[in-house]
């Protein structure tokens, strides 16, 4: 073989060769990628197709009823809803801000290289870590008992690497000109980032947070100790059933439910077991194509 | 006092390597300075000690003096105070992504400026300032981006000028704009003298003797002559000089 | 322009309140900033503390009952812990709290996961990086993407309900949950990690290096086998160290699809349990200042170690190759 590679004058038998060699390795290649895609559009529309007979505007609408035998799953969607909203809240100013610090204060020294290695180790945390953190720091050691907040706090922890790192990637694609060109017109540090730095980022930046956020409240592990829980009773009507928990209540969630309807219930009908899974694709399908479609809006409008 | 800046044995340092060594020089205050070299001079450096955005390089270190108004500039505790008195023009333009009358008006509102005419006079002073006013009146509100290059420049100067500096520093300004527009944007300096110092640092040997009073001559990191533009330009005193400027250079 | 005044350090002052804003807002905020820079680090450390607190009575033997007052409690026996297969903590007669089988447990469905999905990772990573091209290499990234968006029950959820009966079709064993159902569904769960890493690795190699590949004759593949890859490759390891820690952590699907039973495994077609599931499954039931409690504390002290030295070891290699581009 290194012959060949040597020889600056190949034979035509060679090429040849080497052109069949070129073609099987591409399609070798391509097989395996889908390989990897195949079975998930598989699963995707098997999934649905068993869901089908429980999809209804009902199933999302009612609340789980006798066991999950009758009814639909509102409390647990209203729930995981929550959990996002709350995490956000906690975890995009404190993960944005420390994005700003990376990307525009740090330096290059070893704080500097500290800091980039926690983010990475933080987001190499199990998720089950993070739930047993969730545990002992914010429903023990702060009281807060299970509850949403003690949830939405250890969601928080979880993606504020995810945060840090989607922020400061948002923040970089801002040209270093900007900044030099504001500072040298007398802007502070601050004014600069306020009134150049994040105007022309933060949409970037919100589309990854909430991507982030919604992802991270699809796991089930940081929640299953911190305060989510089967089968509340919520109303079924009216701004109770909009709002049905509060920050110090227990809470359902679309993840936890899932969990339980499919591994520890009897007797609940498969459609149901498969409609919540539908729901739960059909919320990351939805949540992945907005913010790609934000994202390809955002550079159609880019303004420089 | 005699002096608009006044540079008094100034060595920067980037790291290890030096940028500027042994500086000496004194800028009047109404002129138009000339400082011409070849890149990596420290051209660009002279500049960004005077409004101490060296401070932005996190490896540069500054010794000896650099006085503004005959105050060590280390000395002033607002830099931003500072900075606003020295507006600054790159080489290359840089719009602000924000609309046409929001890029003049940054610096302003940036000092507490709020009041709409009053932001509205600096806004028409400036773009007229820097001739570019009667191109883009109808349009203020359009993205300053979307101009030009030579529109972009001269949308530059007019923000530089938007915080009534007292000198205003063009970094090689003509390099990425058309001659005509350089020709227009060196009308406007020629006018701006009476009102502020001008510091050109220009790689066109020419443009420097066609608008400085006074020229400079950085070569490696050195100020290798200063004097008069036509002393300069007919009988330097150093032979570097005299082959930079005649062209014979390198 | 401006009048001359005799200079004074207020010559250079703000005017209309700025000054002030400048003087003590912009100090609160960059304060603000940099604490929040710091927060991640202040993280890592309070997982870390918080989790071995929890764990800590099992191991000292002294336990804080409140108001100061330390009680003795039962100490956990560290050897057999690390090297006992038995794990059997609600035993009335003799609790046994051994993590070798569970270790064995995550170990063998992690590595099958890795024999899956590294190939294919790379074999795809090769794909996008270096033969799909625009559009389609945009559309097939989103969806290799898709796989890592799936939340972890839903994939558990497959296996349960998707794989298993599939296992039971076409090997004939009795039930489909086992360490190759959890491999498989681990494996796709970690393979967008490898992609979208190895990718990076494949693209940092510059462009020259491809075209003296081309130049000196080879075909594509030798360029891929001989050029990419060795340039590559401590990218290509850290993708597939960051896969292993993406598996080493995962809990709910490999709690749903592993059988769950404390087996020491001799075949792909065993149930086992692993380090993280049992935590998910156990911990509910435990009494908080049980030694069961505890003990499940220590193994998530155990998985943080773990990930910790997989991450770090991943860091470092892929800041090894920054080093090298920048020399």
């Amino acid at each position: 073989m290194s012959s060949e590679l040597n020889n600056p004058f190949a034979s035509t038998e060679q090429e040849h060769r080497g052109k069949k060699v070129e073609l099987l390795v591409k399609s070798c290649t391509l097989a395996m990628t889908w390989l990897l895609i195949i079975p998930v559009l598989a699963i995707i529309i098997f999934l649905v197709y068993k869901a089908w007979p429980a999809l209804s505007i009902e199933f999302l609408l009612d609340n789980p009823e006798k066991k999950m035998t009758a009814g639909g799953i509102w409390g647990p969607l209203i729930g995981t809803f929550f959990l996002v909203l709350v995490s956000l809240i906690i975890a995009a100013p404190t993960g944005i801000l420390a994005g700003v610090y990376l990307n525009e204060f740090a330096r290059d020294n070893w704080v500097t290289r500290f800091i980039n290695l926690a983010v990475v180790n933080l987001a190499g945390v199990p998720s089950i870590v993070h739930g047993l953190f969730g545990l002992g720091a914010f429903v023990y050691f702060l009281g807060m008992d299970r509850c949403l907040l003690a949830a939405s706090c250890t969601v928080a922890v979880m993606t504020l690497p995810v945060i840090i790192t989607s922020t400061k990637e948002a923040l970089a694609s801002v040209p270093m000109s900007f900044r030099v060109a504001c500072w040298n017109m007398g802007a502070t540090k601050w004014q600069t980032i306020r009134t150049i730095v994040l105007p022309n980022s933060i949409s970037g930046i919100l589309t990854g947070v909430i991507l982030q956020v919604a992802r991270a409240a699809g796991e089930t592990a940081p929640i299953l100790f911190t305060g989510a829980m089967i089968s509340s009773r919520i109303a079924d009507s009216g701004w109770d059933a909009m709002v049905p928990y509060g920050l110090e209540d227990r809470f359902m969630a679309l993840s936890y439910h899932l969990y339980i309807i499919s591994t520890q219930w009897q007797n609940v009908p498969e459609s149901f077991k498969f409609g919540t899974a539908a729901v739960m694709i059909g919320l990351v399908i939805a949540v992945n194509s907005l913010s790609i479609g934000f994202r390809i809006y955002l550079r159609a409008r880019k303004k420089w | 006092m005699e002096y608009q800046i006044e540079f008094r044995d100034v060595s920067v340092y980037y790291g290890k390597d030096i940028a500027l060594q042994g500086i000496n020089l004194q800028i009047p205050r109404n002129e138009i300075f000339g400082i011409i070299g070849p890149a990596n001079a420290g051209k660009t450096t002279f500049l960004k000690a005077i409004n101490r955005t060296l401070e932005f390089i996190h490896s540069a270190k500054t010794t000896g003096e650099v006085l503004f108004d005959g105050k060590d500039v280390r000395q002033i505790r607002n830099v931003y105070g500072l900075r606003r008195k020295v507006g600054v023009v790159f080489p290359l333009p840089v719009g602000l992504p924000m609309s046409i009358y929001e890029n003049v008006a940054y610096a302003p509102r940036r000092s507490g400026i709020h009041n709409k005419q009053e932001l509205e006079e600096i806004v028409v002073r400036c773009l007229k300032q820097a001739m570019l006013w009667d191109e883009v009146k109808d349009r203020l509100h359009m993205l300053g981006t979307k101009l030009s290059g030579g529109q972009q420049q001269r949308l530059t100067i007019a923000r530089a000028l938007s915080h009534s500096p007292d000198v205003l520093c063009l970094d090689e300004f003509s390099i990425a704009i058309d001659p005509v527009t350089t020709m227009k944007i060196e009308d406007v300096l020629t006018e701006l003298k009476s009102e502020m110092t001008i510091i050109l640092v220009t790689n066109l040997v020419q443009q420097a003797r066609r608008l400085a009073d006074q020229t400079a001559f950085f070569n490696k990191s050195e100020l290798v002559e200063v004097g008069t533009t036509e002393k300069i330009f007919t009988s330097p005193e150093n032979q570097l000089t005299y082959d930079y400027v005649t062209g014979d250079f390198g | 322009m401006s009048e001359t005044t005799p200079t004074v350090d207020s010559d250079f002052s703000l005017r209309r309140g700025i000054q002030k804003v400048v003087d003590f807002m912009e100090p609160a905020i960059v304060g603000l900033i940099y604490l929040c820079g710091w927060s991640a680090i202040i993280f890592v450390m309070a997982i870390f503390f918080f989790v071995f607190k929890e764990s800590l009575p099992a191991i000292t033997g002294i336990e804080e009952i409140g108001g100061g007052v330390d009680a003795e409690v039962e100490k956990l026996d560290l050897v057999e812990f690390t090297t006992s297969p038995k794990w059997i903590p609600e035993s009335a007669k003799k609790p046994t709290f051994g993590i070798l089988a569970l270790m064995l447990g995550t170990l063998s469905v992690t590595v099958l996961s890795m024999v899956i999905a590294v190939p294919l990772g790379l074999g795809a990573a090769v794909y996008v990086s270096e033969f799909a091209k625009g559009k389609s290499r945009e559309i097939l990234k989103v969806l290799i993407e898709l796989l890592a968006a799936i939340p972890s029950v839903v994939w558990g959820f497959i296996g349960l309900v998707v794989m298993n009966p599939m296992i039971v079709d076409v090997t004939g064993e009795p039930v489909g949950l086992n360490i190759l159902n959890a491999g498989i569904v681990l494996a796709l769960m970690s393979v967008p990690i490898i992609v979208s890493v190895s990718e990076d690795a494949l693209r940092a190699v510059p462009d020259s290096f491809r075209e003296a590949g081309i130049a000196l004759g080879a075909n594509r593949w030798e360029m891929v086998y001989k050029v990419l890859f060795p340039a590559a490759k401590n990218g290509l390891l850290a993708a597939v160290l960051l896969g292993i820690g993406r598996g080493i952590g995962e809990t709910m699907a490999v709690l749903m699809c592993t059988g769950h039973s404390v087996n020491m495994p001799t075949s792909i077609f065993d149930p086992v349990r692993t380090l993280t599931a049992t935590i998910a499954a156990e911990l509910g039931e435990a009494v908080r200042g049980d030694m069961h409690y505890h003990t499940l504390f220590l193994i998530g002290v155990v998985l943080f170690v773990f990930a910790f030295v997989i991450n770090l070891t991943a860091d470092l290699i892929v800041k090894g190759i920054k080093v090298q581009e920048n020399e």
